[in-house]
């Protein structure tokens, strides 16, 4: 029953979120700052993950490759494939839930228990549009471009554990990467991308905006944004590859 | 002048506001008095608009704010002041931006005009230089004082002050107790203060109600209360010893 309500709950707050904007100027300074937060601080992590998933997705494909039949350049071809369709996207998205959601729902929580939410609605501000589109926009901008990123660097990280194991060379992991390729692949990764962006921002908002009670409750918010953003994320995966790939 | 007519207003079944009225002065400190969890801040916050009454009204001047939607209501808004409990300061801002914070977002003011308010309003809470600090690095008194500069900022006509001395030493107090008075006085401001601080009551009070158990259960001013018999009052505020005594001196010198 509570999940019903949340549901109904969350699609009013972002009815309201887009329903009245607020002064171009000061939106146009909220998303520089927001696009700060979200996307260029988010870069260390990206960096961190995509290299050793790419590493870890090679050498896996290349341990399992035992058969004389498969060229040698199927491992290069794999890792690209896993990368673009799932690893990156999801995986990082899964991460980044855990990075930004936290992060959203820690702050409107505190906003929202500290009475400041209460003072951007008596100063006649719309409190959801002022602290939310910004994020939102920022995500969806950011995300396919730190998407795009990851899956460079995942790439150069299969590469890197291929040559430095002696696995495979560069030559044929190169062939690899440039087999069977097709721009869908991308396109898809990026629609992906776009729409867990606006899951981790609008649900993480969604459980900070309504945070009842002190500090404790935030923590408590802090956690459900991420758990329910994660899940969601996984629910949304499914059935968009389905739709996509089938 | 800001009237309440007959509000009502529960959550989720249990009865917090139970058929309020009553009536707050322009140019006036006007004061709400209760004990805790009696619903003094969901009175106000039913007043302001941040929680809708289930039945009843709210006047502004003559403005019925309940049945006021969209850009009406924000238009009264615009010229309601808040302090709330906690300061409710913007923690990522610093103290200037704060102030300035209500003006850039409601207001055309250029860069220039918004910061010569600002540093008015610093000034009038006698805080000026203080501009670049950030909230965690002022203490209680200065926060609350910063709260008031922000909500003078866009020249309220009406304020509001939730408990503005909570967490405050008796010195500190007066001191925002004084300013509270200064500027409603200045600037003819309708002015409501919740506390159940009967210093602050005996020194700024100009009408004062007592809420009780969710109801306005007296309403008076400053001798008003010294004089009274009415015993709901009589226990809150002289429940101690020391008040009991505090009282016959100013009866005594009423007299
Ligand atoms: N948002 C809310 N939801 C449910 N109950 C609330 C809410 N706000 C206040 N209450 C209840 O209303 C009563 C009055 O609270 P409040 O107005 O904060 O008291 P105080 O007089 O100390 O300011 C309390 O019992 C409180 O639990
Ligand atoms: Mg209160």
């Amino acid at each position: 029953m509570q999940v019903i309500i949340n549901i109904g709950k969350y699609f009013m707050m972002l009815r309201i979120i887009f329903s009245r904007p607020e002064k171009m100027r000061i939106f146009r300074y909220r998303l520089m700052n927001e696009i700060e937060l979200i996307g260029v601080k988010s870069l260390p992590i990206v960096v961190l993950i995509s290299v050793f998933m790419g590493g870890v997705i090679a050498l896996q494909t290349a341990a399992n490759m035992t058969s004389p039949i498969l060229p040698a350049y199927t491992i290069g071809y794999i890792t690209r494939s896993s990368t673009i369709l799932e690893f990156s996207p999801t995986i990082l998205s899964l991460i980044l839930a855990g990075k930004i959601g936290s992060n959203i729902a820690s702050e409107i929580g505190t906003m929202r228990v500290t009475e400041q939410i209460d003072a951007l609605e008596t100063m006649g501000i719309n409190s959801l549009t002022y602290l939310v589109l910004p994020k939102i926009v920022a995500a969806v901008l950011f995300f396919p471009l730190i998407l795009v990123f990851s899956i460079g660097l995942s790439l150069v990280g299969g590469w890197l554990a291929l040559v430095s194991s002696g696995l495979s060379n560069t030559d044929t992991y190169i062939f690899g990467l440039r087999s069977f390729y097709q721009d869908s692949d991308i396109l898809y990764a990026l629609v992906k991308s776009v729409v867990f962006a606006f899951v981790i921002v609008t649900i993480s908002s969604f459980y900070g905006y309504y945070t009842k009670g002190g500090a404790l409750d935030v923590g408590r918010s802090s956690t459900q944004a991420v758990v329910i953003s994660s899940v969601v994320i996984l629910i949304c995966n499914f059935f968009l590859t389905q739709m996509i790939l089938l | 002048m800001i009237e309440v007519v007959n509000i009502n207003k529960s959550f989720n079944g249990t009865l917090v506001l139970d058929n309020i009225s009553a009536k707050f002065e322009t140019g006036k400190v006007n004061m709400i008095i209760g004990q805790s969890g009696q619903g003094k801040s969901v009175l106000a916050k039913c007043i302001v608009g941040l929680h809708e009454v289930d039945e009843g009204s709210v006047l502004y001047d003559g403005r019925n704010f309940s049945e006021l939607e969209g850009n009406a209501r924000r238009d009264i808004r615009k010229e309601i002041g808040m302090l709330f409990q906690g300061s409710a300061l913007f923690d990522s801002m610093t103290v200037e931006q704060n102030i300035m914070f209500p003006l850039s977002m409601l207001t055309n003011m250029s860069k220039k005009e918004m910061q010569e308010r600002a540093d008015f309003c610093l000034d009038r809470v006698n805080l000026s230089g203080k501009n670049k600090l950030l909230p965690a690095e002022c203490s209680g008194g200065m926060q609350k004082r910063i709260a008031i500069a922000r909500a003078i900022s866009m020249k309220p006509k009406y304020l509001f002050c939730d408990e503005p001395n909570s967490g405050l030493d008796p010195k500190t107090s007066i001191v925002i107790d004084n300013l509270i008075r200064e500027i409603t006085y200045e600037y003819g401001i309708t002015t409501v203060v919740i506390t159940h601080d009967m210093n602050s009551v005996i020194e700024i009070g100009d009408n004062i109600i007592f809420i009780h158990q969710g109801r306005n259960c007296w309403s008076g001013d400053r001798n008003a209360i010294i004089t009274t018999d009415n015993p709901a009052i009589n226990n809150f505020v002289y429940a101690s010893e020391f008040m009991k005594d505090i009282k016959t001196v100013l009866q005594g010198k009423l007299k």
